[in-house]
C-alpha cells in the first residue's frame, strides 16, 4: 500500500472529524438560557466553544488540503447538508437535559478513542490538533459521564427518561466505528487509526459508565447511517438553516 | 521613549526588546495577567530570513480572547517597532496550565482568582484536584460548584469559611 494518501481522500477524513465538532458545537449552543441550571448553562456553552474551537482548527486544514481556497467559514456557513461529513448521531436534537447528556457521553467517548489515537498520527497537523482537543476532551467525558450516572442513578423518573434517550440513540452507535473506504486508506497511510481496535476499547469504558449509571446497554442495532458519507437525517437541514442563515442572507457580512 | 540607542543592535537585544513589548500584553479576560505571565508565549527567534518570529499557543481551542491578543500583540509590536516580526500559532505540545510563571500565579490569587493547585504532568491533576485555597481568606475549606466558569480556563468554586464565591484557573 502506499503511504502517501490520496489528497481527496485527507480532506474528507479531516472534513468528517471538523463537522462532526461543528455539529455537535451547534446544538450545545441552542441549550444557552434555556438549561436547567446556570451551572450547566455555563458548562454547555463552554463544551460548544472547545467543540466549535477544534472545528476551526479542523476545518482550516481540511480547506487546505482540499487546495479550493475554502477557509473555514466558507466550509461551515456555504455547504449545504449534503456537503456536511458529520457523524449522523451528533445532529441529533437536544430533547430534554438527559437526551443531549447521552448523545454528549457517547460522542466525548468516540472522540477520546479517536484523538488519543490521532496524536501518534504521521500527520503531524492533525497530530497537534488531536492532542489539543484530547486534554478538552478528557473534560467533557468527565461532565458527560458524571451526569450519566447521576441522571441513570437518580430518580426514578431521571432513570427512564435518560434509558428512553440511549435506547433511541443507540442505534446511530453503528456508525462511529464502521470503516469506509476513507477510514481504511488513511489508517493504511498512517494518517488515522483503525476503527475496528479502537471500538472495543469504547465499549469498555460505555459499560463501565453505564454500570456506574444503572442504566442498561441497548441490543446492537447495525443499520446503517452514513453521515459521514453526506447522508443525513432531517434534523441536519433544520439546524443548517439557522446557523447558516446570516451568511446565506447577507453574503459576506462581518460582524 | 527615548530615541538614541545607547549600543549597537543585536538578534539577542532585539528578542529581549520583544519580550519585554509582550510582558505589557494583558489577558483581555484576566488583564492582571500579561500574555508572558499565562505561558502562552512559545519563543521570540530570528527566523531563517532574519525576521523576528514570535510564536503563541492558544489556551483552549475555542478561546474567544485568542483573536484578541493576537490583534493586540500585533499592535504592541507595530507600535514597539518591530512592524516587521511574524506572528506564529504554535499547537504543540499543547499548552499547560504548568506554564503559568511563578510571578502569574501570585499575580492571580491577589487578583482573587485561585491558581491551578497541582502540577498536571500526569492525567490524575484533571480527575483528582487537590484542596483549591480560597483566594480570599486562605482558608482550604472550598467545595466545587462547577467545573465550568466564566470562561473557559476557569471553574467555579466556593469557600465555606468565608463564604465568599470564587473562581479556579483549572488544570489543563
Amino acid at each position: 500500500m502506499s503511504a502517501t494518501p490520496a489528497p481527496e481522500a485527507h480532506y474528507r477524513y479531516v472534513l468528517r472529524l471538523g463537522d462532526t465538532s461543528l455539529v455537535l458545537g451547534q446544538r450545545l449552543s441552542e441549550w444557552i438560557g434555556h438549561a436547567p441550571e446556570l451551572e450547566e448553562d455555563l458548562a454547555l456553552a463552554n463544551l460548544s466553544l472547545d467543540l466549535i474551537g477544534q472545528a476551526r482548527l479542523l476545518l482550516t486544514y481540511a480547506g487546505e488540503l482540499e487546495g479550493r481556497g475554502r477557509d473555514e467559514d466558507a466550509l461551515a456557513f456555504l455547504r449545504d447538508a449534503p456537503e456536511f461529513a458529520n457523524l449522523t448521531l451528533a445532529e441529533q436534537p437536544n430533547g430534554d437535559f438527559g437526551r443531549t447528556i447521552v448523545r454528549q457521553w457517547l460522542i466525548d467517548g468516540w472522540q477520546l478513542e479517536v484523538y488519543q489515537a490521532l496524536t501518534g498520527s504521521s500527520d503531524t497537523r492533525l497530530a497537534a490538533i488531536a492532542a489539543k482537543a484530547l486534554k478538552e476532551t478528557r473534560y467533557h467525558h468527565r461532565f458527560s459521564s458524571g451526569w450519566l450516572a447521576r441522571l441513570g442513578d437518580g430518580t426514578e423518573q431521571s432513570h427512564h427518561r435518560v434509558q428512553s434517550s440511549l435506547d433511541e440513540l443507540w442505534r446511530f452507535t453503528a456508525e462511529l466505528f464502521s470503516p469506509d473506504e476513507i477510514d481504511e486508506s488513511m489508517c493504511a497511510a498512517g494518517i488515522a487509526p483503525a476503527l475496528t481496535e479502537l471500538a472495543p476499547r469504547w465499549s469498555a469504558r460505555v459499560d463501565a459508565d453505564l454500570a456506574a449509571a444503572t442504566l442498561r446497554r441497548p441490543p446492537a442495532q447495525p443499520y446503517p447511517w452514513h453521515g459521514k458519507r453526506g447522508v443525513h437525517t432531517e434534523y441536519l437541514g433544520h439546524m443548517l438553516g439557522e446557523m447558516q442563515h446570516l451568511q446565506r442572507t447577507y453574503p459576506g457580512a462581518r460582524w | 521613549m527615548s530615541a538614541a540607542v545607547a549600543s549597537p543592535p543585536s538578534p539577542e537585544r532585539d528578542e529581549q526588546r520583544v519580550w519585554e513589548l509582550l510582558g505589557g500584553v494583558p489577558d483581555p479576560e484576566i488583564p492582571v495577567l500579561s500574555i508572558v505571565d499565562l505561558g502562552i508565549v512559545r519563543y521570540v527567534r530570528h527566523g531563517a530570513g532574519g525576521c523576528l518570529e514570535v510564536g503563541l499557543t492558544p489556551t483552549y481551542s475555542g478561546c474567544p480572547a485568542t483573536a484578541v491578543i493576537r490583534r493586540t500583540v500585533r499592535a504592541a509590536l507595530d507600535a514597539g517597532g518591530c512592524a516587521d516580526a511574524i506572528i506564529e500559532e504554535v499547537l504543540s505540545p499543547p499548552w499547560t496550565s504548568d506554564w503559568l510563571t511563578p510571578q502569574g500565579r501570585e499575580k492571580l490569587r491577589a487578583y482573587g482568582i485561585a491558581p491551578p493547585e497541582e502540577a498536571v504532568a500526569s492525567p490524575r491533576g484533571l480527575w483528582q484536584p487537590a484542596a483549591v485555597s480560597c483566594p480570599r481568606c486562605g482558608s482550604g475549606a472550598t467545595e466545587r460548584v462547577s467545573e465550568f466558569g466564566s470562561t473557559p480556563c476557569k471553574a467555579h468554586y466556593r469557600c465555606t469559611a468565608c463564604r465568599e464565591p470564587f473562581d479556579y484557573f483549572k488544570c489543563l
